[in-house]
């Protein structure tokens, strides 16, 4: 890493005169937007919580130096003074070039506003690396950066260049390992260009949709389900006024690249880089936490690995990735296991295991403590005989003797846990009580407001623990001080997704269980989908050209399964008569039907239902068709106007006692009878019905046979109306 | 090679009506003066496939086929002719030679496919993958003639057309998505199931599905067997396939890909395991075994099964057209006489040169490169023939002018015509000074004088 600064640097001389002009600049986002974190950002800022024992934002910006940025843009909201205060009292601040300015904002709530904001005052002059202070990295910028600086030589619309690394997502949970949802990318082999860029799919869905303009324009197109997004970008200044421009984005990938993707009257265009060998990733959510700690440890973060970036020999590592600082007091028969932290001062007791955690400066633990996989900030207070597994426990608490932490427990700052008490998995636990007033939009975090109360509600808890300890003494046992957060309705499934617990084994089963039914659904979709082509007529072995008929009929059917299930919906929730009309039109405008196409496919519905209602004999069938035509009468009538239509439904009526409700055969002359008596056909229809069936086949001619009678009687009647 | 091929050689197109008709049914059209048929049975015989089905349309077509094979295939092919009914697809006609297939795999091409892509390179590649179909694609052929030619000159600029939309695997070896026919007017649906196996898909619109297949028999069978609405192979059984490759039914019988590896069943579906597990098999040539073996969280023994999807890709230097429209019809004709002549070059017992043996030619006419002249045909004086195909006992007059196009056997040319990006079929008789201009003229029929711009001049058929 060390000949990668070297290279950095000495590709800086080399462009001097260009970056004379334009020193490398980055914005790094102090603020995440978001509520992952919670409850420990109510009270730090998360670019401040301990990775390892070190500040998150201190392996970004140790990664920036090395990688050439010469000026860097904090930008701080949430818990602003805190960063501010942190960053000034930091090497940071003494730098030789290298310097750090921090932009502050109270009433930012997204990355978007922070964008605009850093465009108001109009500090960026070029090309900017853009990240959020919960990167970490050791890849080396000079690639990307050329990269993007040659494609806007050539195309001024190349925007944005996203770095992406190879992460294949779980098979069963869908999730990568850094616990982000699985995201789909089409990106063109060729250009690297990003086409599309779908983190939200909805699982529910068992397909991807690629726009077809995406292909017709590019021959070839890799779709990655492989990838993960490193949320490192490589921007140019356009991007900010962008922002500006449509002040309505926020999210940076939601809004911003999706955005950009669909909008194709600007013609921007983002590209993507993809490192090999380097390390890239986003602390996102707990999961994450625990993936990159335990990566740090292993160093592959190299060169920016705690024993490195603390600078001084006060921690050493030892075999199987065991790091000890200098002046641990450690009890002979306490055992360290393999992938651990001890940080500065800490005294550890007889027989206590601790292995793949991280423990930070200053703690007390005492004996018989098991620690997993647990991370353990400064100052904590461990007493005899606690468990701790697959837990983050923050500054100042105390876990009296005999407490237990199931995994995935967070214990936020100074929490105390009494004795004996078991915390149950999951549990999110803070001295500060739960917002109440939760955002329908959880993804934006309200930072001025949390950062407001937030303060102002610790300084009241530090005020008066007593009387607070009364309150909350049985939540946490005895002598425990602090709520337990409820989970809000909803999370409750997801919240063992982004835990640092690893995922239980019964969850798993359970996924791989929903997964297969789902498949089970998909394939069975596939060939509903495909019926069209199975349908589809082939004249001849030259199969490719299209069939025109063959289309509408497909279109035919599809509109007919929607007017049943409207319905279907109709008669099961009473809807009224009017909405339902309503419905099937606005069925009809999209599928560009005409009227016939409706009431033949409404008529069809009623008929469909009467043969599937429960029935034992022809007469009693012929009660459901009653009942349902007497009901819904009006539906249908709205969609005779004339006297084709009506010969349309006498039509599908033959063809239904034909082929799907062939129990009909038997009540057609009844059921035509009971249209006309309820008005529905004029016997000018019927009339003409007959007429065109007289010269039809014998075959076809079965139902005008069957119903001769009644036709003849119609016959008659009318000539009794024209002799009147 | 334990291979039976079966030649559909079905399909009275009506979009090459007038040039075939019932007398020439499709696998007889002439083009570069042999039939269709030839080209396909020409390179299966190269390959070394001998065992063929032909299938064609009608009874009557089928005597036709089956005398010319018996001609011209005397030695070396085991051919039998098997006659179905019209119309009832590519998958009915399989469906209805069904009980023929014995062979353990099976081959599929289409009769109107004219291409230098060896079919044995197809089975051997899908021997090697142990697939449950293979499929050709090859490049999208580049439509319109090159030159401003008086065909085709109008749409130079549009792009090559999209015939299928095909996802494939990192390894280009995988067919993981198809989409055929109306479908690539929409938007893709790419399944995700599918998409989390192999992590990425290359998706492709500039390949073709050339109606090549090797189907593994079992397969093929259970398929038309159990889905009876299946009419084509290229729009419902190769779909239906690679949809459920890796949720293959369980019709699909044969032994599940795990259970052939010996890989051993994992009992705890514990995440590292698996994760482990799958990563130290990341070098196992298929997605398949590596789906198949995350296995069901119970100890039910059941294991998924999959099957195999493969793509035979030629290479974008090979020659690869169905012959399926007129255009096509002229581009071939072009192609076979010009870039694409090794298509031609072998030792078959009708070979033509690109000159016959016999022509008699007048003075001062003169036959330009590209141009092919049927043995024993005539030509008068002061002839001109640019790019075109002229067949057997022509007799053409003087000062005759033939450009761009296909004149078929027995033709009577009379003085002074002109021929441009025309098609002229067997025993037609044009008078003089007859002008042709991007025509189609019928077997048969007598072309008075006059100047005829594209129109279709063809008997009418009883």
């Amino acid at each position: 890493m060390g000949a990668q600064k070297k290279g950095a640097t000495a590709r800086v001389s080399e462009d001097q005169e260009e970056l004379a002009r334009n020193p490398l600049q980055a914005i790094l986002l102090a603020d995440s937007f978001a509520t992952t974190f919670r409850p420990i950002t109510l009270e730090r800022p998360k670019v401040l919580l301990p990775l390892v024992n070190i500040p998150m934002i201190d392996y970004t910006l140790a990664w920036l130096e090395s990688a050439g940025v010469e000026e860097v843009f904090v930008f701080c909201c949430a818990h602003s003074k805190q960063v501010i205060d942190y960053l000034e009292s930091s090497q940071w601040s003494s730098q030789p070039n290298f310097s750090v300015t921090t932009i502050e904002s109270h009433n930012s709530i997204s990355a978007g506003d922070a964008l605009r904001l850093i465009y108001e005052r109009n500090v960026i002059h070029g090309d900017f690396v853009l990240i959020s202070g919960d990167t970490v990295s050791n890849m080396s910028l000079t690639q990307v950066l050329q990269e993007h600086k040659e494609r806007r030589k050539k195309d001024a619309n190349a925007i944005m260049t996203m770095v992406i690394k190879k992460s294949k997502p779980s098979p069963i949970t869908q999730q990568s390992r850094l616990g982000t949802d699985e995201l789909f990318m089409a990106i063109n082999p060729v250009t690297k260009q990003l086409l599309c860029y779908e983190d939200k799919a909805e699982h529910s869905k068992g397909f991807i949709s690629l726009d077809k303009t995406l292909i017709a324009d590019n021959p070839s197109i890799i779709l990655h389900n492989d990838k993960q997004d490193c949320y490192i970008d490589v921007c140019s200044q356009e991007v900010l006024s962008l922002f500006t421009d449509n002040f309505d984005y926020q999210h940076l990938r939601r809004h911003f690249v999706k955005g950009l993707l669909v909008d194709d009257i600007m013609g921007y265009k983002i590209f993507t880089h993809e490192i090999h060998s380097s390390y890239a990733a986003r602390i996102d959510n707990f999961r994450s936490y625990d993936t990159i700690s335990k990566d740090i440890i292993q160093r592959w973060t190299y060169p920016f690995v705690p024993d490195i970036l603390c600078g001084s020999s006060a921690i050493k590592v030892e075999r199987q990735g065991a790091y000890r600082a200098s002046d641990v007091t450690l009890s002979r028969s306490a055992h360290i296991g393999s992938f651990t932290f001890i940080g500065q001062g800490t005294k550890i007791g007889n027989d206590t295991k601790i292995s793949h955690s991280v423990v930070g400066e200053g703690c007390t633990i005492g004996s018989n403590v098991t620690i997993e996989g647990s991370y353990i900030w400064n100052n904590v207070t461990i007493e005899d005989g606690c468990q701790l597994r697959h837990a983050i426990v923050c500054d100042g608490v105390i876990m009296r003797s005999g407490a237990v932490l199931q995994p995935g427990v967070i214990l936020s700052f100074k929490v105390v846990v009494g004795q004996q008490f078991v915390v149950p998995a999951y549990s999110k636990v803070s001295l500060l009580q739960q917002p109440t007033q939760q955002d329908s939009d959880e993804e934006l975090e309200y930072a001025d407001n949390t950062s407001g109360t937030g303060e102002l509600r610790s300084d009241k808890l530090n005020g008066d623990i007593a009387t607070d300890l009364s309150e909350t003494a049985y939540e946490l046992g005895t002598g425990g001080v602090g709520y337990i957060w409820s989970v809000f309705e909803g999370a409750q499934d997801e919240e063992w997704k982004h835990s640092v617990a690893p995922i239980p084994t019964d969850k798993l089963v359970k996924l791989m269980l929903d997964k297969d039914e789902d498949e089970e659904q998909l394939t069975q979709d596939g060939n509903v989908l495909s019926a069209s082509g199975e349908l589809k007529a082939d004249s001849d072995d030259n199969g490719s050209e299209d069939d025109d008929n063959a289309d509408s009929r497909d279109d035919y059917g599809f509109f007919e399964k929607e007017v049943e299930a409207t319905f279907l919906r109709a008669v099961h929730e009473n809807v009224k008569v009017d909405h339902a009309v309503l419905e099937v039109n606005a069925l009809r405008l999209s599928y560009n039907m005409a009227s016939v196409d409706c009431a033949g496919a409404i008529f069809y519905s009623m008929m469909k239902l009467a043969v599937e209602s429960p029935h034992h004999s022809a007469s009693e069938l012929h009660r459901n068709a009653a009942d349902i035509i007497t009901k819904w009468q009006k539906l249908l009538k709205s969609f005779l106007h004339d006297i084709d239509e009506e010969i349309e439904v006498i039509l599908k009526f033959e063809e239904m006692c034909l082929e799907s409700a062939k129990e009909f055969a038997a009540l057609f002359p009844q059921i035509l009878h009971l249209l006309y008596d309820k008005e529905i056909l004029q016997e000018d229809a019927i009339l003409r019905w007959a007429d065109e069936k007289e010269g039809a086949d014998e075959s076809d001619k079965v139902f005008l046979k069957s119903s001769e009678k009644f036709v003849q009687w119609l016959k008659e009647a009318e000539e009794e109306d024209e002799d009147d | 090679m334990d291979f039976q091929v079966v030649v559909l050689a079905g399909g009275n197109s009506k979009n090459l009506t007038p040039l075939i008709s019932k007398d020439v049914p499709k696998p007889l059209l002439s083009v570069a003066n042999r039939p269709l048929l030839y080209y396909v049975l020409h390179q299966l015989r190269q390959s070394n496939l001998k065992d063929l089905i032909v299938v064609v349309e009608g009874e009557d077509a089928a005597l036709h086929v089956g005398s010319w094979i018996s001609k011209t295939f005397v030695d070396g092919l085991h051919v039998e002719i098997a006659a179905v009914p019209e119309d009832i697809g590519t998958a009915g006609a399989l469906r209805a030679i069904s009980h023929h297939l014995t062979a353990k795999d099976i081959l599929v091409v289409s009769g109107d496919l004219v291409s230098d892509v060896p079919p044995g390179a197809v089975a051997a590649t899908h021997r090697r993958h142990d697939a449950a179909v293979t499929a050709m694609l090859c490049s999208v052929p580049v439509s319109g003639s090159l030159e401003s030619g008086s065909s085709g000159g109008k749409d130079k600029t549009k792009k090559p057309g999209r015939y299928n939309i095909i996802g494939l695997d990192p390894c280009k070896q995988f067919l993981l998505h198809i989409a055929t026919g109306s479908e690539i007017e929409k938007d893709s649906r790419l399944q995700k199931h599918i998409l989390h196996a192999v992590g990425q898909m290359e998706i492709r619109s500039d390949l073709m599905d050339a109606h090549m297949y090797a189907f593994k028999r079992t397969v093929l069978q259970e398929v038309l067997d159990q889905k009876d609405t299946f009419r084509s192979l290229k729009q419902d059984v190769v779909p239906y396939l690679v949809r459920s490759q890796l949720k293959s039914e369980a019709l699909l019988n044969g032994i599940s890909q795990a259970e052939e590896n010996g890989n051993e069943k994992l009992s705890s579906p514990n995440n590292q395991v698996l994760d482990s597990k799958i990563l130290a098999n990341a070098s196992t040539p298929s997605f398949h075994e590596l789906y198949s073996m995350e296995m069901e969280p119970d100890d039910s023994a059941q294991t998924r099964k999959t099957h195999k999807c493969c793509a035979y890709i030629a290479s974008s230097s090979s020659y690869c057209v169905r012959l399926n429209s007129i255009q096509a019809f002229m581009d071939i004709n072009r192609d076979v006489t010009g870039d694409a002549d090794h298509l031609l070059s072998d030792t078959s017992s009708d070979c033509d040169n690109i000159i016959g043996p016999s022509p008699k030619l007048g003075s001062k006419t003169t036959v330009g490169p590209h141009c092919m002249l049927g043995e024993g045909s005539e030509m008068g004086d002061k002839c001109q023939v640019k790019r075109s195909v002229i067949g057997r006992h022509c007799r053409i007059g003087s000062h005759v002018k033939i450009v761009n196009s296909v004149v078929m056997n027995h033709v009577t040319i009379g003085d002074g015509c002109i021929i441009q990006g025309s098609v002229v079929c067997s025993n037609v008789q044009l008078q003089e000074r007859v002008v042709l201009k991007d025509c189609l003229v019928g077997a048969g029929f007598v072309v008075t004088m006059g100047e005829y711009k594209g129109e279709s001049l063809a008997r009418k058929e009883k």
